[in-house]
């Protein structure tokens, strides 16, 4: 107790110098929740838009579909299982069959995933109710990011080339029914939405899919022969490793910030250990030992980030907050990353994150005022007391 | 230790090392101190004052030799015991006061006796009669880069004298007061010294101080050259 009052006297005493290095200290703090709260929330953000308009609780694979191989796409289908096809019927499942396909949005020619879905699935968000499977033309969907590299605008029609399940060549035009506006890039760029029955029909696939949506996670144990079920752990890893390797190239910002911080008070509590000789002197001959007076100034040292967390909350938390209430516009193309980005990210301060962040800053800041303290255990009192340590 | 002695130095030597040899500050000392002594340790500079008043405050360690200070022997002592000897039973003075500049005139006297963690209400008892000692109660709250040099040291000799020590060691107290001031310094030392009865133990070359010890000894090259008493 008496070094922490000890160590709020000095602190309150050096005055200015103490303002300025909790002002950075609380800079630290302020910057490392907030940068760390934009990613959290990005993932957040990224993960429940991704479940609404791709992956739902999960999907079953067909055991040669890999959506990085090309060469395997087009072995990778087969019948919908008799269970899914009756969790399809159900509403619980929504069978998707995927193709290689190239368009030709205004004579020019570009590659395209052509995919059937179910017009009647509510388990995604994508717009399949404006897909007729019973029309004599091809009706499609399309996201803004195709519709706007392609120049396509509702009520278009696009020409489409795919091969069928015997590798034979065929061509029609498709109907642009409906331009569907979605933070997921996955389910937008390239992608070509068809009703399910029309692509098993063109492509001689009948009752096929590619891959299983699913609403359910399946128990646990319960397999289906030729088939993979992929959970969120498998779904969501690349985006998590996408969005650590953004928070860690964007760490390095804080982390400078936090190490000017950390280099003040090292400076501060070499400078003031070496000024005041005689008072440390005076402590031991006090009666306080050697580790008690080395407590004091590493009490002291660490106050400051106390004193930064009061300083933080004062104007951190209105900022942390507002940011969190109005979101952050994000610059465009943002999500040509390849990840889901709204236009405005919401951070998202988790407890975990703002205990941790003083957690860290605290300890950090102690070590740091810890290690010149250590120089008092091997002063001698009598030159301490009459300031001859040089 | 013998009878009614609180300090007792046989065959004291301290030396230091210098370049690839050594200095010996102190040789063959060889002393007692009786409780309620008012005694000085007198001689130039470079005689060994400091050196042995840091050893009877067990600051420092003798090279070869043997001390007790208040039936703690120096062959016992463990830096955990020096400090809990010094935090209790022994007050300092020093030259240049060595009072906390963040702290008031109050809180540097109540400083020790937080450390013995007496409670609030004796502190605030004591602190204020430590101060009436001295003169002081007048200026609790200032702090000390508002006080003169005689009130710095008087402060000094608050802090030291609050917890009612066995054993006061003063180094040069006068060294930066005027005549006014010293005399003052010195009168409420003795006065506290009679009331008291604790030791004190100066180490000194100023003759005011010397004018008012009832025991002198003095120190050349780290050797006692004269012990005398003075009936005053």
């Amino acid at each position: 107790m008496i070094a922490f009052k000890l160590a709020y006297k000095n602190l309150m005493g050096a005055g200015l110098r103490t303002l300025l290095i909790v002002f950075v200290l609380s800079l630290a703090y302020v910057l490392i929740i907030y940068m760390n709260g934009l990613y959290q929330g990005w993932d957040r953000q990224a993960r429940i838009e991704t479940i609404v308009w791709e992956m739902a609780e999960g999907q079953y694979w067909h055991e040669l579909y890999d959506p990085y191989d090309a060469m395997t796409l087009n072995d990778a289908h087969a019948p919908v299982p008799d269970a899914l096809e009756a969790s399809a019927a159900e509403g619980k499942a929504a069978p998707i069959l995927v193709t290689q396909a190239t368009i030709y949005p205004e004579g020019r020619m570009m590659g395209a995933m052509l995919k059937g879905i179910d017009s009647r699935q509510k388990i995604l968000s994508l717009p399949t109710d404006k897909l007729d499977p019973d029309s004599e033309e091809i009706t499609a969907i399309v996201g803004t990011r195709l519709a706007k590299a392609a120049g396509l605008e509702t009520g278009d029609y696009l020409l489409i080339r795919w091969r069928d399940v015997h590798g034979t060549f065929d061509a029609t035009e498709v109907k642009i029914e409906r331009i569907f506006n979605t933070t997921v890039p996955a389910v937008d760029m390239g992608q070509v939405w068809i009703p399910l029955r029309k692509l098993q029909e063109i492509t001689g696939m009948q009752g096929e899919a590619s891959l299983i949506v699913v609403d359910e996670v399946p128990q646990e144990g319960s397999t289906i022969a030729g088939w993979d079920f992929q959970g969120h752990e498998v779904l969501f890893k690349e985006l998590e490793e996408m969005i650590q390797m953004k928070s860690i190239g964007g760490s390095i910002f804080y982390i400078i910030i936090l190490a000017l911080a950390l280099l003040a008070v090292f400076d501060t509590q070499v400078l003031s250990i070496f000024r005041r000789q005689r008072e440390i002197g005076t402590y031991i001959a006090m009666g306080m030992t050697r580790k008690q007076v080395v407590g004091i100034f590493t009490v002291e040292g660490g106050m400051h980030a106390i004193l930064a967390v009061v300083l933080g909350a004062i104007y951190g938390f209105p900022l942390l907050l507002w940011t969190q209430k109005a979101g952050i516009k994000m610059p465009e193309g943002t999500d040509d990353f390849g990840m889901a980005a709204a236009e405005h990210m919401y951070p998202y301060y988790s407890l975990a994150l703002i205990i941790g962040t003083i957690i860290l800053v605290m300890l950090a800041t102690t070590i740091v005022s810890y290690m010149p303290s250590r120089k008092i255990s091997k002063m001698n009192p009598n030159d301490a007391i009459r300031g001859k340590i040089q | 230790m013998k009878n009614g002695s609180i300090i007792t130095i046989e065959n004291l030597v301290k030396s230091f090392p210098i370049g690839g040899g050594e200095f010996t500050a102190l040789n063959g000392i060889n002393l007692t101190f009786n409780k309620g002594e008012f005694s000085g340790i007198v001689g130039p500079s470079g005689s060994g004052k400091t050196t042995l008043l840091n050893i009877l405050g067990s600051l420092d360690t003798p090279s070869r030799g043997q001390t007790n200070v208040l039936s703690t022997s120096s062959g016992q002592m463990t830096p955990k015991i020096s400090a809990t000897l010094r935090k209790k039973h022994i007050g300092f003075i020093f030259q240049t006061y060595n009072l906390m500049a963040v702290y008031t005139v109050f809180e540097n006297v109540e400083f020790p006796l937080l450390l013995m963690k007496m409670p609030a209400s004796d502190r605030k008892k004591a602190v204020l009669e430590a101060l009436e000692w001295v003169g002081l109660t007048d200026k609790i709250k200032s702090k000390p880069p508002q006080l003169s040099g005689g009130e710095s040291q008087r402060v000094a000799i608050a802090r030291a004298m609050v917890k009612k020590p066995d054993l006061v060691l003063a180094d040069e107290p006068t060294a930066n007061l005027d005549a006014e001031n010293s005399h003052h310094i010195l009168q409420t030392m003795e006065k506290l010294n009679k009331e008291l009865e604790t030791t004190f133990v100066f180490a000194t070359h100023d003759d005011k101080v010397i004018g008012y010890l009832r025991r002198i000894i003095r120190l050349e090259d780290g050797k006692v050259v004269s012990d005398e008493n003075f009936n005053k």
